[in-house]
């Protein structure tokens, strides 16, 4: 066998074998984008009951809260960055980065000093490598994120955010992350987490279902300060819950075309060793054919 | 007698859905009743368990606080985490 065609015959079965590697991660992430979709659905109700609860506080009782007033003076804001562990997702974190990167830009144009808070070994690294400050790092459940991680990722922004400028505490918090909008888009994406907005949820409530006069219990103070805090932890939630499903279908997406492209390779490959195969046995036969004239010639 | 839609929701899921003749949970201000009829009221729970009275018997479960709205007979028992083994399905 030829020099040529064993060395095509080599890249042909190194091709192979990572074509079954991405198939199998392109399956893997198909079955879990399904999980994560699921999973996004099952935490609704506890984001609606509680939306529900903290609106009807708000719309009856006119209680200011620390988490709702906006701070005068806002120097320090703090950017929540959630990208994913693993890499092989295509753009997935990358363009989570640029977004954040371009949030920075324009709170650094205000005039203000921008936090860093990050999910995910991707953004971590790429700090990291630049040398860059950051405030807080959790990684380790982005495919899979839990509502614990939630919690105590809610609970230091909180803190924070009621600390003193001072004291290292922060005046805004923003959230960077991409939104689940369907299997085949999934877009970066920025909200003002902090000083809370309270939005009703995907759906808008009917024409006729007001909210009742609620009675509360102790005060609306109380249960106010017992909501809010929640209420984040439940966004935050959320938009990790996204940010998972955003993975798995950017990988499934990212692993499906490393897929055909190794199949596309293949094909390559193996049409360039069939040449080489004929190429060398038309030489043969020309040698064979030569020799045999010449030794005619000479008799 | 009316009875009361109960529904107990923890935080990635919905634990359990049903009826009930009466919920007593215990808040900040200690043990509340509730009865069909009652006054929409939004409630802080406290640590402990919540009690469902229905025609079948008493089915109690535990939350990790939380918090309790009562609408038009519909009863939303919220919390982090909530324990609801006891109940059967």
């Amino acid at each position: 066998m030829g020099a040529q065609m064993r060395v095509y015959r080599q890249r042909i079965r190194s091709v192979q074998a990572t074509k079954k590697i991405t198939r199998a991660m392109e399956l893997i992430a198909a079955s879990r984008v399904v999980k994560a979709q699921q999973r996004v659905k099952e935490s609704s109700p506890y984001a609606r009951a509680l939306t529900r609860a903290v609106s009807a506080v708000a719309t009856y009782s006119n209680v200011e809260h620390p988490l709702t007033t906006e701070h005068d003076d806002v120097r320090r804001a703090a950017v929540l960055v959630i990208t994913s562990d693993r890499g092989l997702a295509g753009a997935y974190s990358s363009s989570v980065i640029k977004e954040s990167e371009r949030l920075v830009g324009e709170l650094r144009a205000a005039g203000k000093e921008v936090v860093p808070y990050l999910v995910g070994r991707k953004a971590v690294g790429f700090y990291r490598f630049r040398k860059r400050e950051f405030a807080a790092e959790w990684s380790g459940f982005t495919d899979q994120p839990n509502f614990e991680a939630a919690r105590e990722i809610g609970s230091r922004l909180v803190e924070d955010f009621t600390r003193d400028q001072s004291e290292g505490g922060v005046d805004e918090v923003h959230i960077v992350f991409t939104r689940f909008v369907n299997m085949v888009t999934q877009e970066p994406d920025v909200v003002r987490m902090l000083p809370l907005e309270v939005v009703e949820g995907e759906e808008a409530p009917a024409e006729d279902d007001v909210l009742p006069l609620y009675e509360f219990e102790p005060s609306a103070e109380q249960v106010l300060d017992a909501l809010l805090p929640k209420y984040v932890t439940a966004r935050i939630y959320n938009c990790l819950l996204q940010a998972a499903a955003s993975e798995l279908a950017s990988r499934q997406r990212a692993m499906k075309s490393a897929t055909d492209n190794a199949e596309e390779l293949i094909k390559k490959y193996t049409r360039l060793a069939n040449q080489a195969r004929q190429a060398e046995i038309t030489q043969e036969i020309s040698e064979i054919v030569g020799g045999a004239s010449a030794l005619a010639d000479a008799s | 007698m009316s009875s009361l839609a109960v529904e107990l929701v923890a935080a990635d899921r919905k634990v359990w859905e049903g009826e009930a003749d009466m919920v007593v949970a215990r808040t900040v201000d200690g043990e509340l009743g509730i009865l069909p009829g009652h006054t929409p009221l939004l409630g802080v729970l406290v640590e402990g368990q919540i009690r469902i009275k229905a025609g079948d018997g008493t089915h109690t479960a535990t939350v990790d606080g939380g918090f309790l709205s009562v609408d038009r007979d519909k009863v939303i028992i919220v919390a982090e985490a909530v324990d609801a083994s006891q109940i059967p399905a």
